[in-house]
């Protein structure tokens, strides 16, 4: 496994999926952890009640059927596909509901789904996920996607406080194409990690919330500030800018 | 949850070796060792993974120009299919001398001076030492890492004004860090054809950058760009100077664009993916949406209620 985690943050993240399919043959043993160990651009899927589409990942399949979120039906129908409880479904609707505003504020499009489920011992899971495609309206991006994951453990209420562990993914590719600068290709994803023991009291939806703003704030910081910034630092490692643009760097 | 890829069906040993080779091959520049390392681990088979490795490194030399050190410390060669002579013989057309390469190990064993017939005539080695020279200044002053060479392609046997030739310029700079977790390369391959009725000369190059960056996350840039130019024919001095000139143009020019491209991705790219604070400039309301909600609900309840 180790190996294959190597493997995976080396190869183009383009390729992700044909990486991933590769070991999955190689390590047909270790498909479960492989395919929640590794994470992949998210697909989507409509929604044939609503009309509105949501996203497919491993916390909303069930043999090959996706539920929505939306109609909670699964896609092929399913006879007996899982459902959260009604307790669970209850808060899946309303995060829902709520993410989709946060969605809109932060993206201005894009599609947003949330999945609930229980735990052991008394916790549960939610998955928050965020996909936003396409070409951007300032002009530069020809395509672009941002891919966001984020899977959060709450742990069982004890004395009005929660224990709530988050582990967040972005995949992000953009690529520019045109005669001048040639195809430009900026690609990757990162993962991160926060765990938090916050009060109840104002309810485990705008607890997640928060984590989950302020984790999105630090990778899309991250991916800006220090892994784009640190590709472009190579770029001038390799060929370092000539004095005149240096000078000229300050007021562009 | 099913077990997703396994089919159950074990793999034959072709297409394990088929799928070493894809990972070799995807490898990013200066990375192919630990790539390998990874692979042979994961096969638990030495002799898929030696014909694997037999397959892709030569390959993977070939398109990241791999430069070697000469065994005799006289500078590095650099492995290209312009340079090939065949499988492990590679030439050196600067130093006049044939390299024997180990692929697998990226080094020189073995080094000789080439015949005759390996070498152009003495009026296109005017030409090509040159621009050699020429091109090796330019190098120089522009990538800290880099190495050049200039091979002849076709017509290296001519002896004199009359007939055509052509070119190949390789430029291959790289950075290994990966102890910062940081790797890049810089390629490029400049090919020129001398037209002598038309006494000019055809210039044609591709430039592709790649930075590897995977500390915590795997980011990756691959750019690329093709460029076309061309030049009148003159005395090998003054041809290599004007082809030396277009080339640091283009590069230069690239290497700004590229900055460009950087400016524009932070900037406006990033921002139509997702906002750093939301249309409201202000943080998300959480505590305000549940309060809707919850009102809404209340709404709901109330209806149903009546």
């Amino acid at each position: 496994m180790e190996a294959a985690m190597d493997l995976m943050r080396r190869m183009p993240p383009g390729s992700a999926e044909t990486a991933l399919n590769a070991l999955l043959s190689l390590l047909p043993d270790h498909s479960l952890d492989l395919l929640s160990q590794v994470d992949l651009p998210l697909q989507v899927c409509m929604d044939k009640e609503s009309l509105k589409e949501y996203i497919l990942c491993e916390y909303n399949r069930d043999a090959d059927s996706y539920r929505s979120p939306w109609s909670n039906k699964y896609e092929p129908p399913l006879e007996d596909g899982t459902v959260p409880s009604q307790e669970m479904r209850n808060l899946e609707i309303e995060a829902n509901e709520v993410f989709s505003v946060y969605r809109d504020q932060y993206y201005e499009g894009g599609i947003s789904s949330v999945y609930i489920w229980e735990d052991e011992d008394n916790g549960f899971i939610a998955c928050f996920l965020i996909k936003k495609d396409g070409q951007g309206k300032r002009g530069y991006m020809q395509i672009g996607s941002w891919d966001a994951i984020h899977v959060i453990q709450v742990g069982p209420e004890e004395e009005g406080a929660a224990h709530y562990c988050l582990n967040s993914t972005v995949m992000l590719s953009l690529t520019t194409d045109n005669k001048r600068s040639g195809t430009f290709n900026l690609s990757g994803s990162i993962r991160r990690q926060m765990s938090m023991t916050l009060a109840v009291a104002d309810g485990h939806l705008v607890n997640m919330g928060k984590m989950i703003e302020e984790m999105e704030g630090k990778l899309r910081n991250s991916l800006d500030q220090v892994y784009f910034g640190k590709t472009r630092e190579m770029v001038c490692t390799l060929r370092p800018p000539p004095e005149v643009l240096n000078m000229r760097l300050p007021d562009s | 949850m099913s077990d997703g890829g396994g089919t159950g069906e074990p793999l034959s040993d072709r297409q394990k070796r088929e799928i070493a080779v894809w990972f070799l091959s995807n490898a990013p520049a200066g990375e192919i060792h630990y790539v390998a390392k990874d692979v042979r681990a994961l096969l638990g088979d030495d002799a898929v993974y030696e014909a694997a490795a037999a397959e892709a490194f030569p390959e993977y030399n070939k398109t990241h120009l791999v430069p070697l050190e000469l065994p005799d410390r006289s500078g590095d060669i650099i492995i290209t299919t312009y340079g090939e002579l065949d499988k492990n013989n590679y030439l050196d057309p600067r130093t006049a001398q044939v390299a024997t390469v180990d692929h697998i190990k990226q080094t020189c064993t073995k080094l000789r001076p080439a015949e005759d017939e390996e070498l152009p005539s003495a009026y296109i080695e005017e030409f090509r030492s040159a621009l050699d020279v020429e091109l090796s200044k330019y190098v120089a002053e522009a990538y800290p890492k880099g190495v050049c060479a200039v091979y002849c392609t076709s017509g290296k046997d001519t002896e004199g004004p009359g007939a055509d030739f052509s070119f190949a310029v390789v430029i291959s700079a790289s950075k290994r860090s990966p102890q910062n977790f940081c790797n890049g390369s810089w390629r490029s391959i400049w090919t020129m054809e001398f037209n002598y009725e038309l006494q000019f000369v055809e210039i044609k190059g591709k430039i592709q950058v790649d930075a590897h960056y995977f500390e915590e996350g795997n980011v990756q840039l691959d750019t690329n760009i093709d460029r076309k130019d061309s030049t009148i024919m003159q005395s090998p001095d003054d041809c290599a100077v004007s082809i030396t000139n277009i080339i640091r143009h283009h590069e230069s020019e690239y290497f700004s664009s590229l900055e460009e491209s950087y400016f524009n991705l932070s900037d406006a790219t990033f921002k139509d993916l997702r906002r750093k604070l939301p249309v409201t400039r202000t943080l998300f309301p959480w505590h305000n949406t549940l309060a809707l909600s919850l009102t809404r609900d209340l709404a709901k309840e109330l209806a149903l209620g009546k």
